[in-house]
């Protein structure tokens, strides 16, 4: 049984890793373990627990700003939010359900540790764009800081944004500090019915390039409709297109309308209103369609990211080998695909797919055994291997935090 | 001259000739400059008051160019500062008497539109008023909007992370870019990012993007492009104290609104602008906030109306929103040569931290108080949404003891705005400028992590030597500093 440590403060967790590095020793780092089923296994003498760092540390809505030490749940730090009529613009997902996980439980460091971002990201930006400081503890056992608390700073090198998406492998966060934006008074969503992949991008493409600022545009295959729990949508039984607009309430009558216009050569939508909508994107904050069911054959899941203009060619390359489904969310600039469960999920074939139209796919959900065999995160290129191993090395020369989490290397 | 500036190295400049003749043969004639008039307008950037001449200037036409320029300077362990339009206020493209400038202004072409994935492929020594000017045409622009849009190119403003007035809703350069092509000191050309959103594995784009040209020359660069709002306006709001103006926005962002800007200007601001521009600002006012929102006529007209609502509470003394597409203008017309009418009266040395907007009266009494105690005067502008604060410390260049003294009440704000928990340099940058004072705001263990970055992209310290980070904190970093520091021990 590896010895867990479950430091309190910053300087427990300091004393931690220098405990292990001193006695040569590696640790799995998490927080709730919304994600442990997700990327590499980590060979491990040791886990270190960010969940007893818990607690909001600073809430200035007027300034938009807010800390968190890194253990604290996402629920938390929403609830409180909401409090004050603001949220988390980048709609951090929740990915504990896809894996097969309970729901809810994932912690604020988790989630800027993974970077891993909702529909809104397209027009606000990702859990990066909203993060302004932190504070962490490298394989080297130094606390160190960057960034800070203000909205504007370019002091010193950007290494608190760097860390998003390192999955715990140069430093352990302990506490950060973050952008918060005002919730809208109202949501509502045109739902276009029956369209390809090829025409919704098309379509969720012109919406994002009117000046009425959609906030979500997501397609979704048939037979992920008819997973849906909005049963209303459900119902329609074929791919649908859904574009989401957010304001004041006196607004968003003359933008939906508008929208509507410029749309209206693919059809009259259905119109989803405020309750309907939040439910439709709190749907697509948990990957609801994607969650495992009992008796149903196993499927694998991966995220893809590309250009828009190549996701409709992406998906047709990658049908010609099997049978996919798939929810593009970012007018199809993110592509959450669902496959077939096969001994490498289809790797191969994909990254060959994705070396002719650019991009890169993380492979989401498979068992334990097939993340151990393909590459989890996408190839790298030579160079950006070196840089990486030397960002690595800058962090963590001992290699005590996370080792092969993302890449087996590393 | 507060700011020391390491001694070039005299074996290096002695070698200048045949460093030239390489450089030629390299990048073509055309490409170099050596005469002493041509380098000279390489000197120094918009930090005036530091200049130094380059031993030569490279200014290239391709990436490949740019990578043999680069892979030569490695093998010679030769200094590189690299420079878009030298528009830095901060001294970031400050060249040394050893170093080679590498200029990509004359690489500036549009490379590809997408107006389906709503992105723009460039060369980096674009203008960034170009970006804007080659999607403008189909309702699209560049958000990130600092002052010298004219004339800086996007190369600086992906080296600076650079800012401007409409970053709160928009976000800074870090937030519009996906990615780009960079060259390495070693001459590699490494992609970096993409035309797709979220990288893969780590996320090294947020590392360069702000690196002050540290850690690779970019060459070529994918940045976000946004439709434009239907329409804009401005109001006007004027207040009787700097607290009820940053009351007043704060409660308009406690109400949810998001204005496209919010700037401030205190009296001393009000009263250059005001005597230039004539655009029409109140001069019996402490403090005075532009606010600018989006949309149909319909909703700028609502908005305005919630914000006046809101502004009444703190009972403004001038009231005054825009009556139509002049009056806008007339309004941005103060602000925006704001610069340029100080220049007038006085020179002035603009500073760059930020703080939490909720010190910002006790602040500006404590930088007028330091200021009034070098015998300077100062104005001040700010983006109030997001805390920037532009002091303008006023002296005359032709008396060093004022410089001087203006420097020191610079860097005396500066510490300040780290005091009350905010930072150095809010889009400027550091350069040399703020160099110094890192230590004001990193522990010596935030500054070695710094470091470690660096020594991973660029292990012998060429690129853009003596910025950044303290003098005195490089021991066991930079190569040289370690070798000296060695030597100065054995001679102790």
């Amino acid at each position: 049984m590896a010895q867990t440590f479950k430091p309190r403060d910053e300087a427990e967790l300091a004393a931690a890793i220098n405990l292990l590095r001193a006695s040569g020793r590696a640790a799995e780092v998490r927080g709730a373990r919304s994600k442990q089923a997700m990327g590499r296994g980590v060979d491990h003498g040791a886990v270190i627990e960010t969940t007893g760092l818990s607690g909001i540390t600073l809430y200035e809505p007027t300034e938009l700003v807010m800390g968190a030490r890194a253990g604290t749940p996402v629920a938390q730090i929403e609830s409180a939010l909401a409090e004050r009529g603001q949220m988390l613009a980048f709609e951090p997902l929740d990915l504990g359900p896809v894996t097969g996980g309970p729901g809810g439980i994932h912690t604020i460091g988790g989630v800027f540790a993974t970077g891993i971002s909702g529909p809104r990201r397209i027009v606000v930006g990702a859990a990066r764009d909203h993060l302004l400081g932190v504070r962490a503890v490298n394989g080297r056992g130094e606390v160190f800081k960057s960034g800070g608390r203000v909205l504007k700073n370019v002091t010193g090198y950007d290494v608190a944004r760097a860390l998003t998406g390192s999955w715990g492998t140069l430093a352990v966060l302990s506490e950060v500090t973050f952008k918060v934006m005002p919730r809208a008074e109202r949501t509502e969503t045109l739902v276009f019915s029956g369209h390809t992949d090829e025409i919704a991008i098309e379509l969720m493409s012109l919406a994002l390039g009117t000046p009425f600022e959609v906030s979500g545009a997501v397609h979704l295959t048939a037979a992920l409709t008819s997973r849906l729990e909005l049963r209303s949508l459900a119902r329609e039984a074929a791919p649908v297109t859904a574009i989401r607009v957010e304001n004041f309430a006196s607004s968003i009558e003359y933008r939906a309308g508008r929208l509507q216009d410029a749309l209206k050569i693919y059809g009259t939508p259905l119109r989803l209103g405020h309750e309907a909508s939040l439910q439709f994107w709190g749907e697509m904050r948990r990957l609801s369609v994607f969650v495992p069911l009992a008796g149903e054959p196993e499927t694998q899941v991966w995220r893809i990211s590309t250009a828009p203009r190549q996701a409709a060619k992406v998906m047709a390359a990658i049908r010609r080998n099997t049978s996919a489904e798939a929810c593009f969310d970012a007018s199809g600039g993110i592509i959450w695909l669902e496959v077939p469960a096969s001994a490498d999920a289809g790797a191969a074939d994909l990254r060959r797919i994705l070396a002719g139209h650019g991009g890169h796919a993380t492979l989401m959900r498979a068992d334990a055994s097939v993340r151990a065999s393909v590459e989890v995160f996408h190839p790298m290129t030579a160079a950006v291997a070196r840089i990486t191993a030397g960002l690595k090395d800058a962090f963590d020369p001992d290699r005590v935090l996370n080792p092969g989490r993302m890449y087996a290397s590393l | 001259m507060l700011i020391e500036l390491p001694d070039p190295d005299r074996a290096v400049m002695a070698r200048r000739e045949q460093i030239v003749a390489d450089l030629v043969k390299l990048a073509g004639r055309e490409a170099v400059v050596s005469d002493d008039d041509g380098r000279r307008a390489f000197e120094t950037d918009a930090m005036t008051s530091y200049r130094r001449m380059p031993l030569a200037v490279v200014l290239p036409q391709t990436t490949e160019a740019v990578a043999n320029v680069l892979r030569y300077c490695n093998a010679n362990k030769l200094k590189v500062v690299a420079r878009g339009a030298g528009t830095s206020l901060c001294g970031g493209a400050l060249p040394a008497e050893d170093t080679i400038v590498v200029g990509v202004s004359r690489m500036s072409r549009v490379l590809d539109i997408d107006y389906v994935g709503r992105t723009i492929r460039v060369e980096t020594g674009i203008t960034n008023l170009a970006i804007t000017a080659a999607v403008s045409g189909q309702g699209f622009f560049y958000a990130p909007d600092p002052s010298s849009q004219l004339a800086c190119t996007l190369a600086g403003n992906l080296a600076m992370n650079s800012g401007g007035a409409h970053c709160l809703k928009y976000g800074v350069t870090t937030n519009n870019v996906l990615g780009v092509r960079m060259v390495l000191i070693t001459g590699e050309v490494v992609d970096i990012g993409g035309d797709h959103i979220d990288p893969a594995g780590y996320d090294l784009l947020a590392l360069v993007v702000g690196s002050e040209g540290q850690l690779g020359i970019i060459t070529e660069a994918t940045v976000r492009i946004l439709r434009a709002a239907e329409g804009a306006r401005p109001m006007l709001l004027g207040f009787d104290s700097n607290e009820a103006a940053g009351q007043c926005v704060a409660g308009i962002i406690a109400s949810g609104i998001i204005p496209v800007a919010m700037e401030f200007m205190d009296r001393p601001a009000i009263e250059v602008c005001e005597a230039f521009a004539k655009a029409g600002y109140p001069l019996d006012v402490e403090a005075l906030l532009i606010i600018e929102v989006e949309g149909s006529d319909a909703e700028i007209e609502e908005r305005l109306g919630q914000i006046q609502d809101i502004a009444k509470r703190f009972r403004p003394s001038t009231l005054s929103i825009s009556t139509g597409p002049e009056h806008s203008a007339k309004i941005w017309k103060g602000r925006k040569s704001a610069f340029g009418a100080l220049g007038r009266i006085a020179d002035y040395y603009c500073m760059d931290g930020t703080i939490p907007l909720g010190r910002l009266p006790e602040t500006l009494t404590a930088i007028s108080q330091i200021c009034t105690g070098y015998g300077l005067k100062v104005a001040n502008i700010f983006h109030a949404g997001d805390g920037n604060l532009h002091p303008l410390i006023m002296f005359d260049a032709n008396d060093p003891d004022s410089e001087m003294r203006a420097e020191k009440a610079g860097m005396d704000i500066l510490t300040l705005c780290v005091e009350v928990g905010g930072c150095l340099t809010g889009e400027h940058g550091v350069g040399i400028e703020k160099r110094d004072l890192m230590s004001k705001q990193f522990t010596p263990v935030d500054l070695a992590q710094q470091m470690r970055i660096k020594g991973a992209f660029d292990p012998s310290w060429l690129l853009n030597p003596a910025k950044v980070f303290p003098l005195d904190q490089r021991e066991g970093f930079e190569p040289s500093a370690t070798a000296m520091a060695a030597v100065r021990r054995v001679a102790a």
